[in-house]
């Protein structure tokens, strides 16, 4: 129920926000997509990755060069976006795996940089760090012309309703609890006569992909590829969204991203130093809500919440 | 044919053998107890029969198929639970959910709450149903994982010192618990009590030093002296 809730809101946001709002709202929904990826694997599987720009990247840029190389339609540029993240996640998943805790960390870090830096090595087709902005022609999808603020709008809230639902089943179903599970105790789980490996492997590629839908989407709706969205810092953001709303929630990304977002928005219009600030805002609910804003709903006022 | 059937079963950890060429037959339906001092090997056994711990050498069969091979989980799938020597549950969740989580490699659907009901039941957790687990007393968080062994419908069910640090009365309880169980289910029981071994087992295997040093009934254990001199009249008998 609050999940439609929310949705039914971000659909009237479409006709009452003001154009401003309205084209941050379009981008808050794409990154939380990506942050509900993420969301998957950390806050649900337990397991803490470095390496999601790569995912997120893969997803972008496999739309991207589909689009601007192969002369591919918006259709198949998402398409051939997402497949490359779960081809990606696959690969990745197969060999970061076999490590656990710090050494999962670095592993995924190491595959992001060498993803980003192998962008850039490739320059003459992907523009390297100046990257490229997508053809027209590549962002019309069935005859709506997803560079209006509009059909913008509406496809990014179309991607995270997606990406909503689809948490939400995988959470509630058995698969989602054996997740949970090897969160809290994984030797247990194996004990139990789980495939533990199995699991990990089927919760990564599946964030993965869902990092790569976002990314994918973004490079649409937003018409520009570019290296930066491969870069270290596209590795932390989603866990700093996900902290911040809560790990292991189903809205947490969500309200993460969007606190983020304008905290970074309003406080850029106060000083220069707007980073101190977030960084300020940021100690300060770690300290008071460690586990996220809803984190702490979920201990105050809810424990069913998914 | 027994069950479970252990052939030279070894160990070493960085040149310090700790269970060294181990034979074990345990038949379908006994109560057997392994004991012996502290760092006797008996974790280590379990743990290899489990499939925690990798061998060194030897073999493992169950129910009349090798498994010195296959990974732990599938061990698990083909009737064999495990309940930790440490209490090893899933704090966060709540109780119910631990044990859906142990009976859902069995059952699926509508019988699977009965499953959980009826394993929850029988331990006497009936009522913390809902509680998260980690809140519950230690007792009741052994006796989750008894319910979790049990929601598993195991054909060998292996408990690591399932009452230690339990209470008399509670002590009773399991007693009571593991009698009801073992018209059902073969149970291969770790336990430093031996008021419980006596009065629990069918067969008692007795370890030192990495080695079987005897095997029999409780009767024949509690009068030979090569275990007593290890083992009973040691200080280690006391707790």
């Amino acid at each position: 129920m609050l999940h439609l809730g929310l949705l039914a809101l971000l659909l009237a946001g479409h006709f009452f926000l003001p154009a401003y709002h309205h084209g941050n709202l379009a981008r808050i929904m794409v990154l939380a997509s990506y942050a509900m990826g993420y969301n998957l694997l950390f806050g649900y599987t337990g397991l803490l990755s470095l390496g999601h720009a790569l995912f997120f990247a893969a997803g972008m840029y496999g739309m991207g060069m589909g689009v601007q190389h192969l002369g591919l339609g918006a259709g198949a540029g998402l398409i051939l976006g997402i497949a490359s993240g779960a081809v990606v996640s696959a690969l990745v998943a197969v060999l970061a795996l076999r490590t656990i805790g710090v050494g999962f960390m670095i592993v995924t870090l190491m595959f992001a940089q060498a993803g980003f830096l192998t962008i850039l090595h490739f320059g003459e087709w992907t523009r390297g760090d100046e990257g490229f902005v997508l053809a027209q022609a590549g962002r019309i999808l069935w005859g709506v012309d997803l560079s209006t603020p509009g059909a913008r709008y509406l496809a990014a809230l179309v991607l995270f309703a997606a990406c909503l639902l689809i948490t939400l089943a995988l959470v509630r179903a058995p698969f989602g609890r054996v997740l949970v599970a090897i969160r809290e105790n994984a030797e247990r789980v194996q004990m139990l006569g789980y495939d533990t490996q199995a699991h990990k492997f089927a919760a990564m590629v599946a964030s993965g992909t869902m990092a790569a839908a976002a990314g994918a989407v973004y490079g649409m709706l937003f018409g520009y590829v570019g290296a930066t969205f491969a870069s270290v810092q596209y590795s932390i953001l989603p866990l700093l969204w996900v902290l911040l709303g809560g790990a292991g929630t189903v809205l947490g990304p969500f309200i993460g991203t969007l606190f983020m977002f304008y905290l970074i928005d309003l406080s850029s219009g106060v000083t220069t130093a707007y980073m101190l600030i977030a960084g300020v805002a940021l100690v300060v609910l770690t300290l008071f809500a460690p586990q996220g804003i809803m984190g702490e709903a979920r201990r105050r006022l809810w424990r069913g919440l998914p | 044919m027994s069950l479970l059937s252990v052939r030279g079963l070894t160990r070493d950890f960085d040149g310090l053998r700790a269970v060294d060429g181990v034979d074990l037959d345990i038949a379908e339906g006994e109560v057997r107890a392994l004991i012996g001092p502290n760092g006797a090997g008996k974790t280590t056994l379990v743990g290899m029969i489990a499939g925690r711990i990798a061998p060194s050498g030897g073999r493992v069969t169950f129910d009349g198929r090798d498994i010195t091979r296959l990974p732990a989980h599938r061990r698990m799938r083909l009737g064999m639970a495990y309940t930790f020597q440490i209490t090893s549950i899933f704090p966060g969740l709540t109780v119910a959910e631990n044990v859906t989580l142990a009976a859902r490699r069995r059952v699926r659907g509508a019988v699977l709450g009965a499953a959980v009901t009826e394993a929850l039941a029988r331990v006497g957790l009936g009522p913390r149903a809902d509680q998260v687990a980690g809140d519950l007393a230690y007792g009741h968080q052994r006796l989750l994982e008894i319910a979790m062994g049990l929601a598993q419908r195991p054909r060998l069910l292996i408990l690591d010192e399932p009452t230690q640090g339990l209470a008399e009365g509670e002590i009773a309880a399991f007693e009571t618990l593991i009698r009801d169980l073992a018209q059902e289910t073969t149970i291969l029981l770790i336990e430093h009590n031996m008021a419980v071994v006596m009065a629990l087992a069918h067969r008692i295997t007795v370890m030192a030093q990495g080695r079987v040093l005897a095997e029999g009934t409780p009767a024949g254990i509690h009068a030979n002296r090569a275990v007593q001199a290890a083992y009973l009249g040691g200080g280690d008998a006391a707790d």
